[in-house]
Order: C-alpha cells, then sequence, then structure tokens
C-alpha cells in the first residue's frame, strides 16, 4: 500500500465532498466521476434532443420511436447479462453465438413437433432459455472452476456455438417460426408498445432491482472489487461466478428467441458485433472493466445511445457510418474517464 | 493458571521443501494482548493462517478453551469466535462501509423479502454507525465507496468489521505498518478498547515501541518454533531482539 501520498490526496478531496462552499467545482467533478451515468443520461437527452429539434416530425414519428425501442430492446437483454459479468471484472464474448445458437436449437425442437399445438411456443422457449443457459455453465465452469481467463473462454466458446448452429442448419436460415408468436410477440403491441419492448422492460427492471437491492448483487459488486476479499468473508465466489456466466447465457437465449419471434426466421449472420454491441452500452453506461463499479441504469441509457444516433444521422442526412465514429469516440471517453476516477482515488 | 481461549500444539507446516513450521506452541489467554514477533521467514504469518483456518497444519493439534478443534477455511475459525484484520484489509473497496462491514453476514430484510434476498440496508446501516461509535472509527461518509477514504479510515473500517464480529480472537497482521504516527496511536488505542471488552488480540507487528507498549505478553517465534514468551512488563527491546536471532533460546519458559 502506498498510503502516505494517497492518504493526503483523499484527505483533502473528503474535505471538499463534505464542505461544499470551500471547493464547490471540486465537488461537482468529484459527483459527476463517481456517478457517470448522470454523465451517460445527459449526453443522450442532449442528443435526442438535437434530433428532435432537426427534424421533430420524423424523429419523433410513432414509427422511429417503436423501431429505436425495439433496436435498443434487443441490445438492453443481451446487456443485462453483460453487465453482471463486467461488475465481476469478467466479459463475455459469447453472447451473439449463444443467441444465435438459441434460436436455431429453439427453432428446430419446435419445428421437429411438426404441430402448431399452444404448448409448442412454450418448448421453444424452454429450448432457447436452456441453451443459453448451458452455454452460460460451460463459460461459468471454465473461468470460475478451471481458473481461465474470461476473455479466452468466451472467444472459444463463441466459435463453437456459432460453428455448431451453422452445422446445424448447413449455413442457411431457418424459416417455419409459429405464426402465432410472430403476430403475439414479434410484431405484437399492446396499447400501442411493442411487446418486445415491455418484454424487455419488465426483464431489465427485475434485474435491475436483483443488481442493486439484494444479496446476489452485492456479491456481485464485492466480487468484481475484491475476489480474494469476498472469499475470506465466506461468499462463495465460484458458485456466484457460475451462476453470472449462466444468466448471461439465459440473456442471451431470451434475445434468440426474440429474434425468432421478430424475423420469424433464425439470422446467423446477422449477430456477430452483438458481442461489441453489448460491451458497449455496459461501458457507456459508467461500468469499468477492472470490476466492482456498473449499474443497470447506466446501461439502459448506453444501449439507446448508439441506437439513436444511428436513427437520428439517417434522418437529418448523414450518412449511419458517423454513428460507429461517434460512438468509438463516446467509448474511448467512457474508457478514459474509468482510469482517471481510477487514479485519482487512493490506492 | 486459567485455561487459554486459544492454543496451538506441535504445529507443523511444510511448503515444499521449506519447512514453515516446526512444532510450534502457542497460548493465549481470555482479555489478553499477545504480540507475535519474529524476523522474517520465522513463520508469523504461516502460524496466524493456520490459528485463522486459511492454511491447514500438516500435524498439529488447535484447542479452543481446551477443545480440540478443525479449521478447514476461515469460516470455521469465524464461527469459534476468530476475526482476523489482514495487512491487505481484504475490504471491497467499490462497496461502502456499511457494506464491508456485513459483507457474507448481511441481515436480511423480515419476512419474503428477506427470503427474496433483500436486505435490511437501514437496521445495518444503523448498527455500523453503532459499532464504528463504539470504537471510536470515523467514517467520512457512509454512502460513499470505501476507494475514497484515506489508508487511516480504511484501516478503521477493517478493524472495525474484525472487532464487531470477533467474540474470542481478534488476529491483526501488521496494523500499524503502513500508518502515521497519530493513526497508529489509535490503532494501539483501539486494540486497548478491545483487550478491555474480553476479547483477545493477536498482534502481528515489526514495531517494537508497538508491541512494547500494547501487548501484555510476547511471544517469539524463530526458524517456525517458539523460542520464548516474555511478559512485557519485564522485558526490554534488547532481549526481544536477542531471542529473535537466536542470541537467548527459552522455549516454554513463560507459556
Amino acid at each position: 500500500m502506498t498510503i502516505d501520498t494517497a492518504s493526503s490526496k483523499s484527505t483533502t478531496k473528503d474535505q471538499a465532498s463534505m464542505q461544499h462552499e470551500v471547493a464547490p467545482q471540486k465537488s461537482v467533478i468529484r459527483r459527476l466521476l463517481d456517478g457517470p451515468e448522470l454523465m451517460i443520461f445527459g449526453s443522450l437527452i442532449i442528443i435526442i434532443a438535437i434530433f428532435t429539434v432537426m427534424a421533430p416530425t420524423a424523429f419523433l414519428s410513432g414509427i422511429n420511436l417503436r423501431n429505436m425501442a425495439i433496436e435498443a430492446s434487443m441490445m438492453m437483454i443481451l446487456a443485462v447479462g453483460m453487465t453482471y459479468v463486467i461488475i465481476t471484472s469478467g466479459i463475455d464474448l459469447s453472447v451473439g453465438a449463444v443467441l444465435v445458437f438459441s434460436s436455431v436449437a429453439s427453432l428446430i425442437a419446435m419445428r421437429a413437433t411438426g404441430s402448431d399445438a399452444p404448448w409448442v411456443p412454450v418448448l421453444g422457449l424452454a429450448v432457447a432459455l436452456a441453451s443459453g443457459a448451458f452455454w452460460g455453465l460451460v463459460n461459468g465452469l471454465l473461468i470460475a472452476r478451471a481458473r481461465l481467463t474470461p476473455l479466452i473462454v468466451t472467444l472459444a466458446s463463441m466459435g463453437i456455438a456459432l460453428g455448431l448452429a451453422r452445422l446445424m442448419t448447413g449455413g442457411v436460415d431457418l424459416t417455419g417460426v409459429p405464426r402465432s408468436i410472430v403476430t403475439s410477440i414479434g410484431i405484437g403491441r399492446i396499447g400501442g408498445i411493442p411487446v418486445i419492448v415491455l418484454i424487455a422492460c419488465v426483464f431489465a427492471s427485475v434485474a435491475g432491482i436483483a443488481l442493486h437491492m439484494t444479496r446476489f448483487g452485492l456479491y456481485t459488486y464485492a466480487v468484481g472489487s475484491n475476489e480474494q476479499g469476498a472469499r475470506r468473508a465466506g461468499i462463495k465466489v465460484d458458485r456466484h461466478l457460475i451462476s453470472i456466466y449462466v444468466f448471461s447465457g439465459v440473456c442471451a437465449g431470451l434475445a434468440g428467441y426474440l429474434t425468432l419471434t421478430r424475423f420469424s426466421s433464425t439470422t446467423i449472420s446477422g449477430h456477430a458485433m452483438d458481442n461489441l454491441k453489448a460491451i458497449t452500452a455496459v461501458v457507456l453506461g459508467g461500468a469499468s472493466l477492472f470490476g466492482g463499479i456498473g449499474s443497470m441504469y447506466g446501461t439502459a441509457a448506453g444501449v439507446f445511445i448508439p441506437v439513436v444516433l444511428a436513427s437520428g444521422l439517417i434522418i437529418v442526412g448523414l450518412p449511419s457510418f458517423w454513428q460507429e465514429v461517434a460512438v468509438g469516440i463516446v467509448l474511448l471517453a467512457a474508457v478514459l474517464l474509468d482510469q482517471y476516477r481510477r487514479r485519482t482515488r487512493s490506492s | 493458571m486459567t485455561t487459554p481461549i486459544l492454543s496451538a500444539r506441535n504445529i507443523e507446516k511444510s511448503f515444499g521443501q521449506m519447512r514453515a513450521m516446526q512444532g510450534a506452541n502457542f497460548d493465549i489467554h481470555e482479555g489478553e494482548v499477545v504480540a507475535l514477533i519474529g524476523d522474517n521467514g520465522a513463520g508469523k504469518s504461516t502460524l496466524t493462517k493456520i490459528l485463522s483456518g486459511v492454511l491447514q497444519p500438516d500435524s498439529g493439534e488447535i484447542y479452543i478453551d481446551n477443545t480440540l478443534v478443525h479449521f478447514d477455511s476461515p469460516l470455521d475459525a469465524r464461527a469459534h469466535g476468530i476475526e482476523t484484520v489482514y495487512q491487505d484489509l481484504s475490504l471491497a473497496v467499490d462497496l461502502n462501509a456499511v457494506q464491508n462491514l456485513y459483507l457474507g453476514r448481511e441481515i436480511a430484510s423480515p419476512g419474503l423479502m428477506g427470503r427474496l434476498g433483500f436486505l435490511d440496508k437501514a437496521l445495518m446501516r444503523r448498527k455500523a454507525q453503532e459499532s464504528f461509535a463504539r470504537l471510536g472509527v470515523r467514517v467520512p461518509d457512509m454512502r460513499a465507496a470505501v476507494a475514497n477514504f484515506s489508508g487511516g479510515q480504511r484501516q478503521g473500517i477493517a478493524v472495525a468489521r474484525a472487532l464487531m464480529w470477533a467474540k474470542r480472537v481478534v488476529f491483526m497482521d501488521e496494523p500499524t505498518a503502513a500508518l502515521g504516527v497519530a493513526q497508529t496511536r489509535n490503532v494501539l488505542d483501539l486494540i486497548r478498547r478491545v483487550r478491555d471488552t474480553g476479547v483477545s488480540v493477536v498482534l502481528i507487528s515489526h514495531s517494537m515501541p508497538d508491541v512494547l507498549a500494547v501487548s501484555d505478553r510476547v511471544t517469539v517465534l524463530r526458524h517456525g518454533r517458539r523460542v520464548a514468551t516474555y511478559t512485557t512488563s519485564t522485558v526490554t527491546s534488547d532481549e526481544l531482539v536477542g531471542a529473535m536471532t537466536g542470541a537467548l533460546e527459552r522455549e516454554g519458559a513463560a507459556a
């Protein structure tokens, strides 16, 4: 520990945050550093405001709002699991491939029944979630028990899952999704709001409450913050890590099922960038790749920024390629900020 | 002589070719501060880890109140009221002081909410505040991540956590190594206050002034063995150094 230099620095910081009248600016900066999700929410609101002013009718049209919400919802479901994973200081590159694998397995199971009974979609959902859980379990066991690094483990399982999905389909997308779930979920709306959006909202809310208010969530932060310390405190770290990778897999399984209902076919080659998009959203939302820091509401804001940029830029007539440039810059800013935040606190 | 609340007999432990513990003995009585000293490699931290359940001895016995016990993990030791303040403090720095104090032992909300995993944050904060006040540990902001605190403040939280849960013995591994003069005095005061509540303290330290200032007895380890035990009030710094380096050998003298 290098307490001596660090402690003097942080003592002045503590005083600054406690005595607003002495150094008000410093305390504002400190609060923004401690709550980066405020910044990302602010940026999101500014972006929305700009597009609203530039093209109010097109940007705020019902169809555009719905499309943005659906796009963000699909990504949010992956980002929910990724938030947990990144808070443990892990990473899950396999989510897009697991999504594809789960949707393929689910659709093959549903088609194999040769029936359109009401229980078939339920079977499909169960197969999708179970496939996701299976890949999450593989990841979790290799990371927690065999102590391999998450980056390599999930890179490998990404390749295996996607390869197997292609083998099962011969590389050609399958169709034959039961019409009932396409109409009720994929293009269904309740009170004008797409069902997929409602599902994502409920799912993210429950996962967010679990993260921020329950013992499970607390242990997630503790493991990411100090794994050995968590172990000494009696937390079953291995089991916790495994369950978090299983949860991330289940998120991918759910997202896979929802893509089936949305496109009424598998979309094998459409998810190569999903893992990086989910990671981007979580990091934009203020999570730290070093673990211990992150929030579900931050992730929600982080999911919307790329989506709103993509749609808004097209509407105002700029090439949508600017979206990739802008998201890259914002991502760099978020990581730099995290680095700065870590350097300025003691030790 | 009363029975020791924690004692170790003939502890052996090897790491490959290295024999870290070669038949070490150790005793501590109720409400006593025992300093554990020795040169680097004498086996202080190995003995501490064995007595706090982190390591398991190859042979030898551990007794609590004269009853033979086995510690398979730190949790077993904790169940017997033995807590450890690790040298690295073992805090989850992204969590706040209350969360660290209760980590692994959270208070669940009453009823169904509790069974769903929800925690009674208000109750934990109140109890944590009481503990910090009782122990005289200053926490600038109960809601801020511990990462924002100074080394001394973190030390205070780690010590408070151990003292809050310890029923019998607290092991403190170099608690003053990284602290300034005033903070060191605070920690030593804290050790005395703990002893006055009846909890025993094992102080592992390199600092002779600290050892002489706060301990009741001093146990000296050398080459994985207890070579001497002194009553602090009648020993000099020179004698302790002599025992550490091997100029004196008095195993069992005052055990």
